[in-house]
């Protein structure tokens, strides 16, 4: 099942971009997929020696892979609108820090086809941008203003970017892995 | 003649005995008409994604406790079992009936106490103390499986921590029949009366489309008709073996979301019943791994997992990479996306619905926050 | 000599009601607290009888605030003109036969007259607190209390009408006379009357006023110690005057078997109508603004005024 779904959607979003850029990788069939050429994902992890199964992204679900400059709000609408994905519910979206570079996963649902869709959007670490797709799913919302409170990627297009959980006045983004926290300035010293 | 009128700002908490915990919302008032809503929050962040990143695996479990602390079980829940997909773990079959009646035993205990301070929060006082009679019952029973009362930190990473003393399941059962007593007085005592449906029907109405867009989950999208539960769509655990039903309300009102409450407290009776007849006697209540190691190490890998919580779907996104320590835990908390909607609902409604239309939310800032 | 006695009435008077206030709460407090599965009040004393007493001890040891930003004149008179009126009206109150302050023979007139500028406690309480939940608590209690008042006065007009009478002894007298209660000619004004005390009364669920749930505490948001005491004081005080008022008007004052004396009749019915304002409160949620007004308005002074038309012609019809 899932492995339909991803192909379709793989079909969908190179029909959209109109060219071979999509990065998937697919979980079910074990032993490695061969990622497109030009936009190999640069895979953080190094195969370590003792782990028991393969290691994979996002078990038994379709993922794809795009960098930011490949994601737009118009991709975004055709995952939504279109009549064989109908991904209209937003579960989730994580921001997470590597050392190179950083990442946003929407996690997407469709209540019609009762599908599931992660898109992991990767964005270079220094001025981190995802187009936001607030205007599409509401519930991206404070979501996205939660991922640019911790981690400081920004959301062209977001209605409303501003800190939502710290203080406007908060400087620095604390989820980033080199974030320092000043025990002094917070009087926990 | 015009009347010169000017646009009155009133602060709605974050002291404030309606907004159950430091929520602050800001409304723009044209007489009785809110023109604008801006929900502030943040009062409470205790920053628990990144405390999540110090600490190994199972030291974090203790402080999903405190995201929502009216629902704790299902926390745990939900960050052992995305911990658990990155190991690919079987889980013995004991603890995930242990499990499923210990959450739902709180998921009842949950929706008590929404249902008493809903009522409150309407105006009426007895319902809050009903409530908490009852949910005394529920939390004794929780109580002496995990021996505590709101933060149980009862699962583990493969498991649960204590197995049910003697005699617990048929104590179970024993509330199960009290509770299902007790909860028909709240339809007697409440549903029917004329003032509560004159406050709640019609107000606060969502649309199918707003609950989708919104990313809204839980009892509010099951009472504008939309009919996830992923206890059903997408069975985890082992609710796949259980017979119950999904309530389900068209109407979108603060009524609708009310039924589909006292609803499901019914289907958590008929689970938690189910489960204590087909819980096997005997047997592990952990994964031997789980167990024996305490520095989990899951492989370098990354997944959501979601879960029904009594306040909507909750997940977590779990990145792993192949340490003691998560790289990355992303918590989606219920009620930090359901409160979103408040900006959007709450305008051209009159000051006397706004905390009609709050409540039946049912929002937990702890879990807001985080 | 005559102002001697008045002013030992008006003493007594005030005594006797600071001692049905304290234990009009403590009732209250008791019959929620059971009604809730729980004992209410029993720490201060045997059954919690000098609890009240504390509490009202340490309202009186508060310090005393007033906001920076309050009218501070208008603060301070607002919970005194809110008491005064509401202790006034016990003047006509006729408790018995032959126990009455002021005989007058305009005692229906005067209680409603004088009832009326509590509201003016309240809306000044609200307006100089300067604070938004209190304005908006006094707005709502004085368009609630100004819209309830009228069917309550036209609810009264019924039992007027036939009596003949605005004198609470001769209305007392006049029941004894035809035999029953008033409450079985005038049931459909009894049922108005009760409703409408209720708002007027700021009392659940119709306490709008003072929504804790959504205006924190309404008008006396700002008010704490003794002035808060004096408008709690204003607020029982009153309700003690209601229910004096529907036990002359509608269960006959102090009539009723000879067993006991008319006064404690007299004080029986009232208490019945407290505790039944209890009991609504332990039962019902709040009602709303516009609701409540709409029912006002829309149900209440129509059968009020349906009542004195049904009252006039049956008048007329009997001669």
């Amino acid at each position: 099942m899932s492995q339909e779904v991803l192909d379709l959607v793989v079909e969908k979003v190179h029909g959209f971009l109109g060219e071979e850029v999509l990065a998937f990788e697919e979980p079910e069939p074990e032993p490695e997929e061969e990622p497109k050429e030009d936009e190999k994902p640069k895979r953080r992890k190094k195969p370590e020696p003792k782990i028991e199964r393969p290691a994979d992204l996002n078990f038994g679900r379709p993922m794809i892979i795009l960098d930011s400059d490949k994601w737009s709000v118009e991709l975004a609408k055709m995952l939504r609108d279109d009549e064989e994905l109908q991904f209209d519910f937003l579960s989730c979206v994580t921001g997470v820090d590597y050392d190179e570079h950083m990442e946003v996963i929407y996690n997407f649902y469709s209540t019609v086809k009762d599908y599931y869709l992660g898109v992991k959007i990767k964005t270079p670490r220094d001025n981190p941008s995802v187009a936001s797709i607030e205007p599409l799913w509401k519930a991206a919302d404070y979501m996205e203003r939660e991922v640019y409170d911790l981690l400081g990627i920004d959301f062209p297009g977001h209605w409303n970017m501003k800190r939502i959980l710290l203080q406007d006045e908060w400087e620095g983004h604390p989820l980033r892995k080199d974030y320092v926290t000043d025990k002094k300035a917070l009087g926990l010293d | 003649m015009s009347i010169n009128t000017e646009e009155m700002i009133l602060n709605m908490g974050p002291q404030h005995p309606s907004t159950h915990g430091v929520f602050r919302l800001k409304l723009h008032v044209n007489g009785e008409t809110i023109t604008k809503a801006e929900p502030v929050m943040g009062y409470l962040h205790r920053g628990s994604e990144k405390l999540a990143e110090g600490f190994i695996y199972t030291q974090f479990i203790p402080y999903t406790d405190r995201l929502d602390y009216m629902n704790a079980m299902t926390n745990n829940y939900i960050y052992c079992a995305g911990v658990e997909k990155l190991l690919d773990w079987e889980i013995p079959e004991r603890a995930e009936y242990l499990r499923i009646i210990t959450m739902e035993l709180n998921r009842i205990a949950s929706h008590q106490l929404w249902w008493g301070t809903y009522l409150l929060d309407i105006g009426a006082l007895s319902p809050f103390l009903y409530a908490l009679r009852d949910r005394e019952t529920v939390l004794d029973r929780l109580n002496e499986i995990s021996g505590a009362r709101m933060t149980f930190n009862y699962m583990r990473i493969g498991g649960v921590k204590w197995d049910a003393p003697d005699g617990w399941i048929e104590k179970v059962k024993e509330s199960v029949k009290v509770l299902r007593e007790n909860i028909a007085e709240y339809d007697e005592l409440v549903t029917g009366n004329e003032i509560f449906q004159a406050r709640t029907m019609n107000v606060g109405t969502l649309t199918k489309e707003q609950v989708i867009n919104w990313g809204l989950s839980g009892p509010i999208a099951r009472g504008s008709g939309v009919d996830i539960d992923i206890r059903k769509t997408e069975p985890y655990s082992i609710y796949d073996r259980f017979d119950f039903e999904v309530p389900v309300e068209t109407k979108g009102d603060a009524y609708a979301r009310y039924k589909v409450r006292i609803a499901e407290l019914h289907q958590s009776l008929n689970i938690i019943e189910q489960a204590c007849e087909q819980i096997p006697a005997e047997g592990d209540i952990i994964h031997k791994k789980g167990a024996r190691i305490m520095m989990i190490k899951p492989p370098a890998a990354e997944a959501y997992t979601r879960a029904e919580a009594s306040k909507g779907e909750i997940g977590v996104y779990v990145v792993s990479n192949g340490k003691t320590k998560p790289y990355r835990v992303k918590l989606r908390r219920p009620s930090f996306v359901n409160v979103s909607i408040l900006q959007d609902m709450l305008v051209g409604e009159s000051i006397q619905n706004v905390v009609a239309i709050f409540g039946s939310l049912d929002v937990v800032l702890g879990e807001v926050d985080a | 000599m005559d102002l001697l006695t008045m002013i030992l009435y008006a003493v007594i008077i005030l005594g006797a009601l600071l001692g049905a206030v304290t234990y009009a709460i403590l009732f209250e407090r008791k019959v929620i607290g059971y009604m809730q599965l729980r004992p209410g009040p029993n720490r201060h004393g045997p059954w919690g009888l000098f609890q009240t007493i504390a509490d009202v001890m340490k309202l009186l040891m508060k310090e005393d605030i007033i906001p920076t930003a309050a009218d501070k004149k208008i603060f301070i008179i607002a919970p005194v003109l809110a008491f005064v009126p509401s202790f006034a009206i016990f003047a006509t109150i006729a408790w018995s036969e032959n126990i009455v302050g002021a005989d007058l023979n305009i005692g229906v007139l005067y209680f409603i007259g004088i009832s009326s500028i509590t509201t003016l406690g309240v809306l000044m309480g609200g307006w100089s607190s300067n604070n938004k939940y209190s304005l908006l608590g006094a707005i709502r209690g004085v368009a609630q209390v100004i819209s309830y008042e009228i069917p309550l006065v036209l609810s009264i007009i019924g039992v007027v009408i036939l009596v003949g009478s605005l004198n609470f002894r001769e209305i007392v007298l006049y029941q004894e006379s035809i035999g029953m209660w008033l409450i079985i000619p005038q049931f459909l004004a009894f049922i108005v009357y009760m409703i409408s005390a209720i708002a007027e009364l700021n009392r659940s669920p119709f306490d709008l006023p003072e929504a804790e749930s959504e205006l924190v505490s309404g008008y006396h948001t700002e008010y704490s110690g003794f002035r808060f005491a004096f408008f709690m004081l204003a607020e029982y005080v009153y309700a003690i005057a209601i229910s004096a008022l529907a036990t002359t008007l509608f269960l006959g004052g102090w009539l009723g078997p000879a067993f006991l004396p008319g006064i404690l009749w007299f004080l029986l019915k009232m208490c019945f109508f407290m505790f039944f304002w209890f009991w609504l409160r332990a039962t019902l949620p709040r009602a709303r603004v516009d609701h409540l007004m709409g029912f006002g308005w829309k149900v209440l002074i129509p059968l009020a005024l349906l009542n004195i038309v049904i009252t006039a012609i049956i008048k007329v019809w009997m001669g």
